[in-house]
């Protein structure tokens, strides 16, 4: 191996472990055992390699594949051209693809504009990966050069390529086509926004390998990649990866049931089972070799949730609900109420074996039963409560509260927290937001984390270590 | 012994023996063949974890040795047990036989029963040891398993410490119903299997149900990538399209078309949530 692969080698690992994926120096060896190997000259064999090596973990493998594409790029610059349709030039030190029809000076016109949306719209009605990436790189040659104030100093974006080639505004004819395809409307319509978001991704990834080609893959490595779906942040998401994590929910769920069925037998030993005992020790000569032990009476929680609907955590509660949802059998029973001035319960949205799209369905279209004023209002909801539906609580429950107690500065209700608290076996407060932000502005974190057990909760990875160990 | 000579050899051997891998999966296991690593597969059920090992197996002549993990198995049922009532007897054959030649004598390779793991390791001839479903194991099975994975070794009190005559080719599968421990993933490599692309699910289709029509066949896959992208309990997997092809070649249905495929929804589906849904969504009548 050259100095400079391994000069890469290295800092593509470092890159790595930044992001989050633990690289051990032990795997760093099998990665470089295993390129001695294979055939370097094969990009797709060398990406199999370190990936079989290095990441595992199945969450991690984006985040994987963003490094691996930021320090050994598919191609550099614009490429050398594949195929007919793109002939490169050179204008002011940057090649840029002009297509054969088209080229009649400018290279971003209104003309390349159109030539290039029609064709990406039939490769997008036809799903051609390979004639999307090529596209992709297209687009940001074109359209997403940013004129720096001198050669060289240029660089790339990925958002203005996307005002300008504004894929979304082709859903309706990449629907159109799926539709002459014998696709049912509504499977169209996700379908197409699947793929102009595939599309998106593709063109960001295009310019971030353009600016590392630039400004060397570090740079690019510590701002532009994403954390992976399970530690990006509920108050962060976008709309794609908040689908994706309800993806993630029922895989979620079922490791943590998993987990604490598991956990709930290796405690399960009781005290000895006698008439067992003997019965095993007939096959050994009457030597118990073995104990048996009778089972312990398992302690499953009653579980009270009450969760701020409003705004901006809207989305944490639904994930949060959800997952208990998903999770009901590990617990006696599940009350959940939403709140943002007043009480509303939802226990009815939850039954067992409805569907998830369903139930999201059903809780946003019950927000607005709670809220009469429409500003969250922590006294006045614990107040309705402790006054409606104080029964829900006993000496067997847990009572969890999320929110990310902003009350508008107004009256906190501490004192009724405090006594709703004192009728329960737990009480715990989940806030979304991260502790440097608490008791900023109008939070109340202070005076509530006083009363209630305050825990941090901002993704899904710390929203499951919460939800196993509780009790 | 080399396992395979290249990735495009993997490729093809673990073809002819019936098993159509991708590039991903042909490169990882000629990588765990040549560097001599245990293969760590994850993947949802249903996607050819288990069927792997087998295909590697068919594929280099190696016999298949497997340990199916489950919750409370142990160091006995793994690895190896001494045979107590086999040295009970033999204690009570001994008669006037001094006890310090007795002892000696009932910890010897007589009186040993190996269970899977051992049985791999000692065995002369090529083998794959395919140790199944790892993460439904108790994390103590996993510290058992270190030794094994890392070294090819065993160690015994009595007898010491056995180390494999011959490597076998380990593989590895998990539901990720848990995460294994990282000492565990660091010794070994790593490939998740997901649901393949239509043209190579069509393919394994076609391989695994010689009778189905080409139409047919093109058919299932479509309608169960269709199934797959709606959010589903349980999204259907390759052994469900394989399922669903040889019923509709059963049935005798020439055509999948709406009435078809709501009557026989149940072999690809097993939730009734999400039976509901996949006819709400594709606009099956019932």
């Amino acid at each position: 191996m050259t100095s400079g692969l391994l000069t890469t080698h290295i800092s593509f690992l470092e890159a790595l472990r930044g992001a989050g994926v633990p690289v051990s120096l032990a795997e760093d060896l099998d990665a470089i055992a295993a390129f001695s190997v294979l055939d370097w000259g094969d990009r797709e064999a060398i990406r199999q390699g370190y990936a079989a090596t290095l990441v595992k973990r199945h969450a991690q493998r984006p985040t994987f594949e963003t490094l691996f594409d930021l320090y050994f790029p598919r191609l550099v610059g614009d490429g050398v051209a594949t195929d007919g349709a793109v002939a490169t030039s050179s204008t002011d030190g940057v090649s840029e693809g002009v297509s054969e029809g088209v080229s009649d000076g400018v290279s971003d016109g209104p003309a390349q504009l159109a030539d290039l949306r029609m064709r990406l719209a039939e490769a997008l009605a036809s799903a051609d990966h390979d004639a999307l990436r090529q596209l992709a790189a297209e687009a940001v040659g074109r359209f997403g050069a940013m004129r720096g104030r001198g050669p060289g100093l240029s660089s790339w974006s990925a958002y203005t390529t996307l005002q300008r080639v504004s894929p979304q505004t082709l859903v309706d004819q990449v629907v159109s086509a799926l539709l002459a395809d014998g696709r049912v409307d509504d499977e169209a319509r996700r379908t197409a926004d699947r793929r102009v978001g595939a599309f998106a991704g593709l063109v960001e990834a295009d310019a971030r390998r353009r600016i590392a080609a630039e400004k060397g893959p570090d740079h690019v490595a510590r701002v532009a990649v994403r954390p992976s779906i399970d530690r990006l942040d509920f108050t962060s998401a976008r709309k794609a990866d908040l689908a994706e994590m309800r993806r993630e929910i029922y895989p979620l769920a079922r490791r943590l049931a998993a987990r604490m069925a598991r956990e709930r037998h290796a405690k399960r030993r009781g005290p000895l089972d006698f008439r067992r005992t003997v019965r095993a020790s007939v096959s050994t000569g009457g030597v118990p070799l073995v104990t048996h032990h009778k089972p312990k009476r398992p302690h499953r929680p009653e579980l009270v949730v009450l969760c701020d609907v409003s705004g901006s955590v809207a989305s944490f509660a639904q994930f949060t609900l959800m997952l208990v949802y998903a999770l009901h059998e590990q617990f006696v029973k599940v009350r959940a109420f939403t709140f943002v001035d007043q009480v509303h319960e939802v226990t009815d949205v939850f039954r067992p074996g409805t569907d998830l799209g369903e139930v999201m369905g059903g809780l946003a279209a019950r927000t607005a039963q709670a809220a009469l004023w429409g500003r969250t209002n922590y006294g006045r909801a614990f107040a309705t409560f402790a006054a409606e539906h104080a029964d829900a609580l006993g000496p067997r429950t847990s009572l969890l509260i999320l929110g990310d107690a902003r009350s508008n500065y107004s009256d906190l209700g501490v004192d009724v927290l405090k006594e709703l608290t004192e009728q329960t076996r737990h009480a715990y407060w989940l806030n979304p937001e991260h502790p440097r932000h608490w008791d900023t502005g109008d939070s109340a974190a202070g005076p509530y984390g006083a009363v209630v057990p305050m825990v941090e909760c901002r993704n899904l990875a710390q929203l499951s270590d919460f939800v196993r160990d509780l009790r | 012994m080399t396992w395979f000579a290249s990735p495009a050899d993997a490729a093809a051997r673990l073809g002819e023996a019936g098993y159509l891998a991708d590039a991903a999966t042909a490169t990882t296991s000629y990588l765990s063949g040549a560097l001599e690593k245990p293969l760590l597969v994850e993947g949802p059920a249903g996607v050819g974890k288990t069927e792997l090992a087998k295909a590697v197996g068919r594929a280099t002549g190696a016999e298949l040795v497997r340990l199916q993990c489950y919750e409370g198995l142990d160091e006995a049922r793994a690895l190896y047990e001494w045979n107590y009532k086999k040295q009970l007897l033999r204690i009570q054959a001994s008669g006037d036989q001094a006890w310090e030649e007795t002892h000696d004598d009932i910890f010897t390779d007589e009186f040993l029963l190996t269970r899977p793991l051992l049985t791999a390791i000692r065995r002369a001839e090529p083998t794959v040891l395919l140790i199944d479903e790892v993460d439904k194991t108790d994390v103590e099975v996993e510290g058992l398993l270190l030794e094994i994975l890392s070294d090819f070794q065993v160690t015994i009190p009595e007898l010491g410490t056995l180390v494999a005559v011959r490597r076998p080719f380990v593989v590895l599968t998990s539901n990720a119903s848990r995460e294994l421990s990282e000492a565990l993933k660091r010794r070994c490599l790593y490939l998740h299997l997901d649901y393949p692309d239509a043209e190579r699910e069509r393919e394994i289709v076609r391989r695994q149900v010689p009778d189905l029509d080409e139409r047919i066949a093109r058919q299932v896959v479509d309608t169960v990538g269709r199934l797959r992208d709606l959010e589903l309990k349980k999204a259907p997997s390759i052994a469900e399209s394989v399922d669903w092809a040889r019923t509709l070649v059963a049935l005798e249905i020439g055509d999948l078309d709406e009435r078809a495929v709501s009557a026989t929804l149940g072999v690809v589906l097993k939730h009734a949530s999400d039976q509901e849904r996949a006819v709400k969504e594709l606009r099956l009548s019932r």
